[in-house]
């Protein structure tokens, strides 16, 4: 009864925890502008179903597509098991779903085998980071938290299935000697090999199952709690992210309805704008980008395919897209903090752009999509770089001079370089 | 040239409309290496019978460089005053020389109200052979010729036109060879997004010379490109490579018109 008890608060306190956290997200996000994505509703569906469900992207790297297919499979389909566990610990049954005799022997088999994938999948992704290094997973932006977290998500991964195939190796030996609770059912080919490890006697056997009962429930919660402050926040951000995909041309920039105003006003006096013009045109924080931006951030889990296909890092600049996409996570959460303690008008005096993102990044930008193209999941690193240009030109008018040239060209001349509008034909006079 | 180019107010003033406008740019009106290109989609034009014209003087930047590089408002009075120019002719249809012009007008216009139909001249030039009315005779032959094409950035994945390009180089018989990294992993040639016009940040290398290595791997005789910037870029780094004697940049245009002896 007492276990119960606990079992019952622990899993109210780690949801409460989460909904708290997971409310303080949502609510940095709303810190963005609103942008209205809602159009074309089964095309959405069916572009979050494709890409975010049917991982189609990830398939362009065949090797990581099949681990961390297995990962996710194993890690969505084994979380049927915690409707199980849940049940067995608010009403102290013992396999629950026993009842369903072959069908169960079907599930616990096969979560046996995904868990085993699973553990596979997660160690050698572990060597890929630390052993082989692969390129894609270092860089400036993947020092220190960045470099622990994968570390960290991967270890627990390995841990949760090991705790998984010791409990089931643990009960099946208890299954075999009779004893009363644990009643036979389920079918092991995983864990059956461990149960040589495992000691003889009842009394261990029952302590090690249910320590990694506990320890595999705990550890549920533990991970939902660690998402907030995790890149591994993508695997419930990859569905509304892809939902709310840009679903126009990738070389189609947003025209900006504010400008089109004064443009128009200009162009003709009698026009008179529906709406007030904005406080300020593209971006220098967080506050003043789209809530699909910010949405994207938390979405990032740092894979890095991004930055490994920019023209601009391939060739040795600042610029990475992934850096891009984690220092506006890093800014928004220290807004969100900003926010908690000193209210919603705090300053804090910094900002995305500069004291995060530098121009000689965002100017390095060829805009050429490759890392829109590139995310599994659908993360727009050039909007944010197309919001912070729009800031330096329209706002502060600081360009590279040469960029500076070249506008003035177009406003003068109509065209990027120094020639006369009146040689514009003059091609016609060639051979 | 051996035969006029009609302009939109010439044909306006014997009351007429063509079928198709051809929207130069401004790299193929003002750029050398470009202009060719720009006269050789003309013979093409010209060559096939189609009723086109082009704005000549009227002509203006669309903003696609302002744009990019952050100035909306710049982007938005160009637009403005081009759809204004469009629509006062009375334009259905455009093919341009440039994917940069395309994109723009085809995706950033409608917005601004100037909706027409856009081609690249590439899709211009899959068409006609589609039609029967282009084929690759008459002219210089690339039979069994080992031709890569570069993908631009702003056709390819910014549009996803990644036939049309190579349909126009099949029909030449020739070798199509890919780069490791093409059509929808195509690697930029360094100028999209204004860098054109500025000098690169500081890094290791630049990016068209990283392409143009990349290029050279497939031993190519032709780099066949689609867009003036690239072959901007592309022609540099051979030379840089000093390759210029065995490899040529050619625009698809330039390649058509060469197979047809225009």
């Amino acid at each position: 009864m007492a276990s119960q008890i606990i079992f019952i608060i622990l899993c109210l306190a780690g949801i409460a925890l989460f909904s708290l956290n997971a409310r303080k997200v949502i609510r940095n996000i709303k810190l963005g502008k609103p942008e209205s994505r809602n159009d074309q509703p089964a095309k959405r569906w069916l572009t979050m179903l494709k890409v975010a469900f049917g991982q189609t992207k990830m398939a362009a790297r065949p090797i990581p597509f099949l681990l961390h297919l297995v990962v996710y499979l194993g890690f969505v389909i084994i979380n049927i098991e915690v409707l199980e566990i849940m049940i067995d610990g608010i009403f102290g049954t013992h396999r629950v779903f026993a009842g369903l005799g072959g069908l169960y022997n079907f599930l616990i088999g096969s979560f046996e085998l995904l868990a085993l994938g699973v553990w596979l999948g997660c160690a050698i992704f572990l060597i890929r980071r630390n052993v082989l290094k692969l390129k894609r997973f270092s860089g400036v932006e993947m020092k220190s938290w960045p470099k622990s977290d994968a570390n960290y998500i991967l270890i627990t991964e390995i841990l949760l299935m090991t705790a998984f195939l010791l409990m089931n190796a643990a009960d099946a030996k208890l299954q075999a000697l009779g004893q009363a609770h644990y009643i036979n059912a389920g079918a092991f080919p995983v864990s059956a090999w461990l149960q040589g490890l495992l000691p003889a006697d009842a009394g261990s056997l029952v302590m090690i199952e249910r320590i990694c009962w506990w320890f595999h429930i705990v550890g549920i919660f533990a991970f939902l709690n660690y998402l907030p402050y995790s890149k591994h926040f993508h695997i419930l951000f990859a569905f509304p992210n892809t939902y709310f995909s840009n679903l126009e041309p990738k070389g189609e920039f947003t025209n900006m309805a504010s400008v089109t105003n004064e443009v128009k006003a200009m162009l003709d006096p009698a026009f008179v704008p529906l709406e007030a013009a904005p406080g300020k045109f593209g971006a220098k924080d967080i506050n003043d980008l789209s809530w699909i931006n910010l949405m994207n951030a938390y979405t990032c889990t740092e894979c890095g395919r991004c930055t490994s296909v920019c023209p601009a890092n391939i060739t040795g600049k600042l610029l990475s897209p992934r850096k891009i996409m984690m220092d506006t996570r890093d800014r928004m959460e220290e807004v969100g903090k900003n926010v908690d303690k000193h209210g919603i008008d705090h300053q804090d005096g910094k900002a995305l752009l500069d004291d995060y993102i530098t121009r000689e990044e965002i100017w390095a930008c060829t805009s050429c999509n490759a890392c829109t193209e590139a995310c599994p999941i659908n993360i727009d690193p050039l909007a944010i770089i197309v919001e912070l240009r729009r800031f330096a030109i329209m706002e502060e008018s600081n360009a590279p001079s040469s960029i500076n040239a070249m506008l003035g060209n177009v406003e003068n001349n109509g065209a990027p370089w120094k020639y006369a509008p009146a040689d514009r034909f003059n091609w016609v006079e060639g051979s | 040239m051996e035969f006029k180019v009609p302009t939109m107010a010439e044909l306006m003033a014997m009351g007429e409309e063509p079928e198709i406008l051809f929207w130069v740019g401004c790299a193929g009106s003002y750029d050398e290496r470009a202009q060719k290109i720009t006269r050789d989609i003309c013979k093409i034009l010209h060559h096939v019978g189609i009723k086109y014209a082009v704005l000549g003087t009227e002509e203006s930047c669309t903003g696609d460089p302002a744009k990019r590089a952050g100035n909306e408002f710049l982007f938005q009075m160009q637009a403005m005053t081009n759809i204004e120019v469009l629509n006062g002719y009375n334009i259905k249809k455009i093919v341009t020389g440039c994917p940069h012009c395309f994109n723009t007008i085809k995706n950033e216009y409608p917005g601004l109200g100037g909706t027409y139909e856009v081609i690249h001249h590439s899709q211009l030039i899959q068409d006609l052979i589609n039609e029967g009315k282009l084929k690759a005779e008459g002219g210089e032959s690339f039979k069994g010729k080992k031709i890569t094409f570069h993908d631009p950035c702003y056709l390819g994945r910014g549009n996803n036109v990644y036939e049309a390009p190579r349909k126009a180089l099949e029909v030449l018989d020739a070798q199509l060879v890919e780069m490791k990294r093409c059509k929808s992993n195509g690697l930029c040639c360094g100028a999209g997004g204004a860098q054109m016009f500025k000098e690169p940040e500081r890094g290791d290398k630049d990016i068209n010379i990283e392409r143009i290595e990349e290029a050279l791997a497939t031993q190519p005789q032709v780099i066949a490109a689609g867009c003036p910037f690239c072959m901007t870029m592309l022609s540099d780094g051979v030379k840089l490579k000093d390759k210029e004697q065995e490899i040529k940049v050619l625009d698809i245009a330039e390649i058509t018109a060469r197979a047809n002896g225009l």
